[in-house]
């Protein structure tokens, strides 16, 4: 049996807001392997975001969480306070949009790098810290003369090469990524996710990462979840899950991508209407149901759970 | 003005309405502030303004220092006057002044802060300028030195505060006028041919009426105060006894020594009441007319 | 690579220069507005002076010749310019003693009284205003934001006249006014613990009169940093609550802070007339009080222009020190 280094099981996620409710998160299970990756894409308020942080444990307070996180072999919400802190960082990591506020602005980048060095003890004294900071961003793709520089004097791509060396600083097992490359230009988005490859090899990490950009998954992710209304509506292994998608909300999503080389795909109409639901005002059983071209009578009344679709593959649709 | 337009303000005044409703503060607030301007109002019914005459008081035969209790709801002063009256005739005074050095500063702040945002160019540095020095004389000695110079009157007061408070507000709404100027519909409205004063009228001012109401809402405590403290320090009207006028005979007749604190205490408690009440009232505006005021809260 | 073209220390001087340039042409502002103010108005200093007295009206032309009265504005204006950079501001009237003099033997009073306020006002008011702000709508907060609201929205003096009957008169704890005890010869520490007893209430009450503003600054400072990508990311990291936010948030959060105590450092000095004069504490304040019943203009003058001289110099002060405690700030 592989090690698994996280296993998730039926984790709902309830906001409390003056308005009521809200649930982000509504009974997520997935499993991951050490040395895997888990590619998490959906549109916005689908959830995935949320799901991360809770991963740390990171969710404001008042925030309602059931469920089960085993993170390498320790029970996530059975942990104390300080039991906590030890884990976050070393266990796993978190990889924010590089936006400008993601790091503080009044800090250098090699001084946030080395922050979670000092507080695990992962090094013994400042000049070592210092000496792992610029091993960092040598295997970031970062110049040494950065670490002295602030937050505003770098650019997007070199802020988010920043964040990766930072949340490599304690060796985690773990790296979640959410939507790393979302802000970045093309280019400079395929060195990240090329680095983000690199890390990958070179060690066994294990990835989440989270986007909403089908594309960019194919290439980072060996498994692919795709989260609708807070519940994964379709997992496999990302090639198949985007190839052959057995659930109507994948299909559209994979069929917003013309496919290069086939003039004939950039013509066809494609992508979906309307937005994607309020987590506080859920359609009524299924909750894509009045989004999907396939919907039926009894989509509005059942809401199904994943079921075998293929080889590896589930899908949740009444369909299948 | 066209039914749709009239309709869109009535609907806006609506909002505002309910929203105010529902802010405990600013309720609290405008109850508060309505029992003073009540009060004001009513001072002929509630205290004889005669009272107010040291020379008819000695012939009432009012005692001097009078504690509350001996003689009336808040005794005497050193020249046998109802400390009572004061307070509810000074409470005219003071909220007058208050309100019409508001409206003096608030006029002169956004004709300046909107001319200054609105046309730009060098007008804009220029006024800028003049905004700036202002913003850096200390507002006090200013006015101290304003007031010693143009005599001890109300009208002077009043222009001495409106002259020194006017800056900020006409900071305050030229960034305002900017952020609006940038919107599309203005440029829209120019292309289609609009004049400058229609722009003016019909997209700038009713954006930032709202801020406008904020601020002076905000402005009515600090006219309240300054006059107060000027009063105190004796350039104060002789003739009409504010609230401050009153702390100031306090102080110079030996209220303090002889502890009647009766001489000193409701009219400082009357000008800390009214200016919390104008504080609560003008931040639940000002959350009206920026809601993200309201989260950071 | 980095984005500025200079190194960044020369950057920084530019700015430093062009505030420094700023100040100096808004102190000439000062100079001109002071010298219209006072001389356009009062058209007969010399008249003024002599009020009431009987002096022969030759004897009066005489003086007008020789201060340079009959003078025109402008060969005036520049006799003032004169004077003033030889720190001449002529004579009080209530006094007799030259104007500079009496201001400077009032300052220490006002600089220990002000600058022990400041300081405490502004310390007390900004930790108040971090617990109100992480503790957010929690009745720590709310008893912080009204209890500061409360005490903003007095006037301040009056509130020293409360401390001082409470205090002075009826518990006799604090003496009634003054600095020290009159014909005391305490020298030394004895002298010392005198001062500080007569500083105490005075000094309370500026405190206090103070703290709100800067206790709600702070507080919604701090609300916008708590809002931030990089507060959810070190507690990632495993920092404690406590260390995230005083290593993280506050900092962020001091820098309109730190801007807004060094301006009222400016500020405070003409602000405390009045509780000055409650407390006949013998500073610039008390000195202003006594000059506008005069009035005695030769000192009014003199404290105007220094007051805004004290503005304009702190301001000056807060924009170097925001520029150096904020990286982002690089220059024109």
């Amino acid at each position: 049996m592989t090690q698994l280094v996280l296993s998730v099981k039926d984790l709902t996620i309830t906001y409390t807001s003056s308005a009521g409710p809200v649930p982000a998160v509504r009974g997520v299970s997935f499993d991951l392997a050490i040395g895997d990756s888990l590619g998490l894409a959906g549109e916005s308020g689908c959830g995935k975001s949320t799901l991360a942080n809770s991963l740390l444990r990171l969710l404001p307070e008042g925030t309602i969480t059931s469920g089960e996180v085993i993170i390498d072999g320790k029970d996530l919400f059975a942990l104390s306070p300080g039991g906590l802190r030890a884990v976050r960082w070393t266990t796993g990591a978190i990889v924010f949009q590089g936006a400008l506020h993601a790091l503080n602005p009044v800090q250098t980048a090699g001084r946030q790098v080395r922050e979670p060095m000092h507080v695990h003890d992962t090094v013994a004294s400042d000049d070592e810290a210092r000496a792992r900071s610029r091993e960092l961003f040598e295997r970031v793709g970062l110049p040494a003369n950065l670490l002295e520089a602030y937050p505003h004097q770098l650019s997007g791509g070199q802020r988010q090469r920043v964040l990766i060396a930072m949340a490599l600083a304690c060796d985690p097992q773990l790296l979640i990524a959410d939507e790393p490359t979302t802000a970045l230009d093309l280019m400079v988005q395929a060195q990240v996710l090329a680095l983000i490859g690199e890390l990958r090899r070179e060690s066994s990490l294990s990835l989440i990462f989270i986007t909403h950009d089908l594309s960019v998954l194919t290439y980072v992710a060996d498994r692919l979840a795709i989260m609708y209304a807070g519940r994964i509506v379709e997992q496999g292994p990302s090639l198949e899950v985007f190839q052959n998608a057995t659930h109507p909300y994948t299909q559209a999503l994979a069929a917003a991508f013309p496919t290069i080389g086939d003039p004939a795909s950039r013509r066809a109409p494609s992508g979906l209407a309307g937005d994607p639901p309020t987590p506080g005002a859920l359609p009524s059983g299924c909750p894509f149901h009045p989004r999907c071209p396939l919907a039926e009578d009894r989509c509005r009344t059942i809401e199904p759970d994943l079921r075998s679709s293929g080889p590896g593959q589930e899908a949740a649709c009444v369909l299948i | 003005m066209t039914s749709l337009a009239m309709q869109r303000r009535r609907a806006t005044a609506g909002r505002v309405l309910t929203q105010f409703r529902n802010s405990k503060p600013g309720v609290i607030g405008f109850v508060v502030l309505l029992v003073f301007m009540l009060v004001a109002l009513a001072a002929p019914l509630l205290a004889d303004v005669r009272e107010l005459n040291p020379v008819f008081a000695r012939a009432q035969g009012n005692p001097q220092w009078a504690a509350p209790g001996t003689f009336g709801a808040l005794g005497t002063d050193h020249l046998r006057r109802s400390v009572w009256a004061q307070f509810v005739w000074g409470s005219r005074v003071s909220l007058f002044v208050g309100l019409a050095a508001t409206v003096l500063t608030i006029s002169i702040g956004s004709v300046v802060g909107i001319v200054s945002g609105f046309v730009g160019g060098r007008i804009d540095s220029i006024l800028m300028r003049i905004t700036e020095w202002f913003l850096v004389i200390p507002f006090l000695p200013l006015a101290i030195v304003l007031a010693s110079i143009l005599g001890r009157n109300v009208w002077n007061i009043i222009l001495v505060i409106g002259v020194t408070s006017w800056p900020s507000t006409a900071r305050l709404l030229r960034a305002q006028v900017l952020t609006v100027k940038q919107r599309l519909f203005v440029d829209r409205s120019r292309s289609l041919g609009a004049g400058n004063v229609h722009l003016v009228a019909r997209h700038i001012l009713p954006n930032v009426s709202g801020l406008i109401l904020a601020n002076a809402t905000l402005a009515v405590p600090i006219s309240i105060l300054t006059e107060t403290t000027l009063s105190f320090l004796g350039l104060g009207d002789p003739s009409s006894a504010s609230w401050g006028k009153t702390l100031e005979e306090a102080f110079v007749n030996g209220a303090m020594v002889r502890n009647a604190w009766w001489y000193f205490l409701p009219a400082g408690l009357g000008i800390l009441v009214v200016v919390l009440a104008f504080t609560l009232i003008g931040r639940t505006l000002e959350e009206i007319a920026d809601p993200r005021l309201g989260q950071a809260r | 690579m980095l984005t500025t073209e200079q190194p960044e220390s020369q950057g920084r001087t530019r700015f430093i220069l062009k505030k420094m340039l700023g100040s100096l042409l808004t102190l000439v502002f000062v100079l001109v507005f002071n010298f219209v103010l006072f001389r356009i108005v009062q058209s007969d200093p010399i008249g003024s002076l002599f009020r009431g007295r009987n002096v022969p009206a030759a004897k009066i032309a005489d003086l007008r010749t020789a201060f340079g009265l009959d003078e025109s504005l402008w060969v005036q204006f520049w006799a003032y310019v004169r004077q003033t950079l030889q720190l001449n501001f002529g004579i009080s009237y209530q006094s007799r003693q030259p104007v500079w003099n009496e201001i400077v033997s009032a300052i220490p009073a006002t600089v220990a009284l002000v600058g022990i306020s400041a300081v405490l006002s502004a310390v007390i008011g900004t930790v108040g205003g971090v617990i109100a702000a992480w503790r957010r709508n929690t009745w720590k907060d709310h008893a912080i934001t009204s209890g500061t609201m409360v005490f903003y929205s007095m006037p301040d003096f009056w509130l020293g006249m409360i401390l001082l009957v409470g205090f002075a008169v009826v518990l006799g704890w604090f003496p009634v006014g003054g600095m020290t005890d009159a014909g005391s010869n305490a020298r030394g520490v004895a002298l010392l613990l005198d001062r500080l007893h007569h500083i105490f209430l005075p000094a309370l009450t500026l405190t206090l009169a103070y703290l709100g503003e800067y206790a709600l600054v702070t507080r919604s400072s701090l609300l916008d940093v708590m809002g931030e990508d990089y507060l959810t990311v070190a507690r990632a990291k495993g920092l404690r609550d406590v260390v995230v936010r005083n290593r993280h948030a506050v900092p962020n959060a001091l820098l309109p802070v730190v801007t807004l105590t060094a301006i009222n450092f400016g500020f405070v000095l003409s602000g405390a007339i009045a509780v000055e004069a409650v407390f006949s504490w013998p500073g610039l304040g008390k000195a202003t009080a006594d000059a506008i019943r005069g009035p005695d203009l030769p000192m009014l003058q003199g404290l105007f222009l220094l007051f805004s001289a004290a503005v304009i110099f702190f301001n000056l002060f807060a924009d170097i020190a925001y520029a150096w405690l904020d990286p982002r700030v690089e220059g024109a």
